[in-house]
């Protein structure tokens, strides 16, 4: 090795980030989970959680906000799937500047996504505006953004890119000459899908799915924007009880919650990408987007 | 090439535009086009008009750009700073203790923004921290947020950067300090650029924890996207969400002219 530091001088190195995000996460993290304990009344006990547990409303948060994310992940995964197939194995020209157009889509915020669909299928828009142009009704026949259908849908689009994105590096991998024998030897294009290129990017489509759903349990945007009051998940709970409430314990208590979920499936996912090694889906944003120099 | 028929290849290819187009391109398409509409009751457009965006020069809302691209910056730099170190550090490391590094600096981006935000709240509005109220509690949220993704570029870059330059520099008898500065961190421009470009557009469009924390005199674009929409102004509101994307773009043009330059050396 060339440098001759001893190892206690190394970890040393290691101190000062640590700190600070010690001093700015871990330790906010753990004041919200003592917070959590520390009914209004004074005393430490688990009364707050018996009492948010208790009610109803945190129960259909939790519910709807596992089912959107589920749901979201599902369709996610299915429609990255079929893009990416195209793009990576019946190209056609423009396939290159479509794949750079979706990382481009990756870093832009998720609520845009909703305020889109506002305009597209909000009653006032696009589709209902060809309808009522077409026939000449008053109202047209989408009225679905306000419903978890249209969560579920902002959700699908805004992250059906972050499954894209390692499945194309997956793909890239594929032996073309593989392909190409199991079509000569008669194959049909669905059984080679499933046969030679699926069992390869299994991992991808594993860490992909994995880190979606992550996301789409923590999805606050494109709740918010939707603005529906009985679409509420649990990040929105947090929010309407620490910020319109003022009920901070009990905020703490849903975070405390919302971070367990997470934090449970983010650790099952790291676990899948280590032993699969992942493909390209090694990379949070699902294979570094603006991979430089690589 | 899986499809070897031509009007297969063809039906295969309809499909395609079919899905992507009205799910990925129609978007944001029709947030510019809303952003130039003075009415929309039909199928398109029933008027164009730049009073949006004459709004947006005139009102607040320059000023929640402005206050947008100077967090995203600070943040942008805090992050780089941090995750840029802590990548170095840990590359240092024994297997064991790198393991535990990676947890620690990737465990932001399974925690819910929103509850990143509470947790700031929580932490810095009683002794002996108080930042609430402040524009640095903002930077503080966006840093933490992103940090991860600094973390996760750099460390990647290590590990594809070839050992032989360090170690030759250090055979001939250089510094680690003289190792890091004139041989590690040059080759590592190009990865940094490209994650201080991530770091800035995804603090551009933090919204979650922002909505916590925001003081009154410090509100992000997001925020007053929100409070446009919210309203029912959502015209207005087109017209700033294409001023954040113009400006995330941008930023993410410039970024990559530094790495291609950067490149050549």
């Amino acid at each position: 090795m060339p440098d001759t530091e001893p190892g206690r001088t190394k970890a040393l190195w290691a101190l000062p980030p640590v700190a600070a995000l010690t001093l700015v996460f871990l330790y906010p993290l753990a004041l919200v989970v003592w917070q959590s304990i520390t009914p209004e009344d004074g005393g430490h006990s688990t009364a707050p959680y018996t009492q948010v547990f208790a009610e109803a409303s945190f129960r259909d948060a939790l519910t709807t906000t596992v089912l959107i994310a589920v749901g979201a992940t599902v369709g996610a995964l299915l429609l990255g799937l079929a893009l990416s197939l195209v793009i990576a194995f019946v190209p056609f020209p423009g396939g290159k500047a479509l794949s750079r157009f979706i990382d481009i889509f990756l870093a832009f915020p998720s609520f845009l996504i909703t305020l889109a669909l506002l305009f597209l299928y909000g009653t006032v828009g696009m589709a209902n505006g060809l309808w009522t142009d077409v026939t000449g009704a008053a109202h047209g026949p989408l009225d679905f953004l306000h419903t978890p259908w249209g969560v579920l849908l902002a959700e699908v689009t805004y992250f059906t890119p972050f499954v894209m994105r390692p499945l194309l590096a997956a793909f890239s991998q594929v032996e073309t000459g593989q392909v190409e024998a199991a079509a000569s030897l008669g194959a049909r294009p669905w059984r080679i899908v499933r046969k030679v290129i699926l069992p390869e990017a299994l991992p991808s489509l594993a860490a992909g799915g994995a880190l979606v759903l992550v996301l789409c349990l923590n999805e606050f945007g494109i709740v918010l924007f939707t603005g529906a009051k009985d679409v509420v998940t649990l990040p929105m709970l947090v929010y309407t009880k620490a910020i319109l409430d003022g009920d901070y314990t009990g905020a703490c208590v849903v975070a405390v919650v919302n971070i367990a979920l997470s934090v449970a499936l983010y650790a099952l996912y790291r676990t899948v990408m280590s032993r699969t090694g992942g493909g390209g889906a090694g990379s949070l944003t699902g294979g570094a987007p603006h991979r430089a120099g690589a | 090439m899986l499809v070897h028929s031509r009007p297969a290849r063809r039906a295969v290819h309809t499909l395609f535009f079919l899905l992507f187009v009205p799910v990925f391109a129609l978007p944001l398409l029709v947030i510019v086009a809303a952003s130039f509409a003075s009415s929309w009751s039909g199928a398109l457009p029933s008027g164009t008009t730049l009073a949006h965006y004459r709004d947006i020069a005139q009102g607040d809302a320059l000023n929640a750009l402005l206050t947008s691209v100077l967090t995203a910056l600070t943040a942008s730099v805090a992050a780089l700073t941090a995750g840029t170190w802590a990548a170095l550090a840990a590359e240092k490391l024994g297997r064991r203790t790198r393991r535990l590094l990676d947890a620690l600096f990737l465990l932001p981006v399974a925690v819910p923004s929103v509850v990143v935000g509470l947790s700031l709240l929580v932490a810095f509005s009683r002794p002996p921290f108080l930042l609430n109220g402040t524009p640095q509690i903002v930077i503080t949220a966006h840093t933490v947020l992103v940090t991860a993704f600094a973390y996760q570029s750099v460390t990647a870059a290590l590990a594809r950067l070839d050992p032989a330059y360090e170690q030759s520099a250090a055979g001939l008898g250089a510094r680690p300090a003289y190792v890091l500065w004139r041989v590690k961190l040059p080759l590592l421009l190009p990865s940094l650029t490209a994650a201080a470009g991530l770091c800035f557009a995804l603090s551009m469009g933090e919204l979650s924890a922002t909505m916590m924390l925001y003081p009154p005199d410090w509100t992000p674009l997001p925020v007053q996207i929100f409070a446009a929409t919210d309203r029912g102004s959502l015209f207005a509101g087109a017209a700033l969400a294409v001023a954040l994307m113009a400006t995330t773009l941008l930023v993410l043009l410039g970024v990559s002219r530094i790495r291609t330059k950067a490149s050549y050396r």
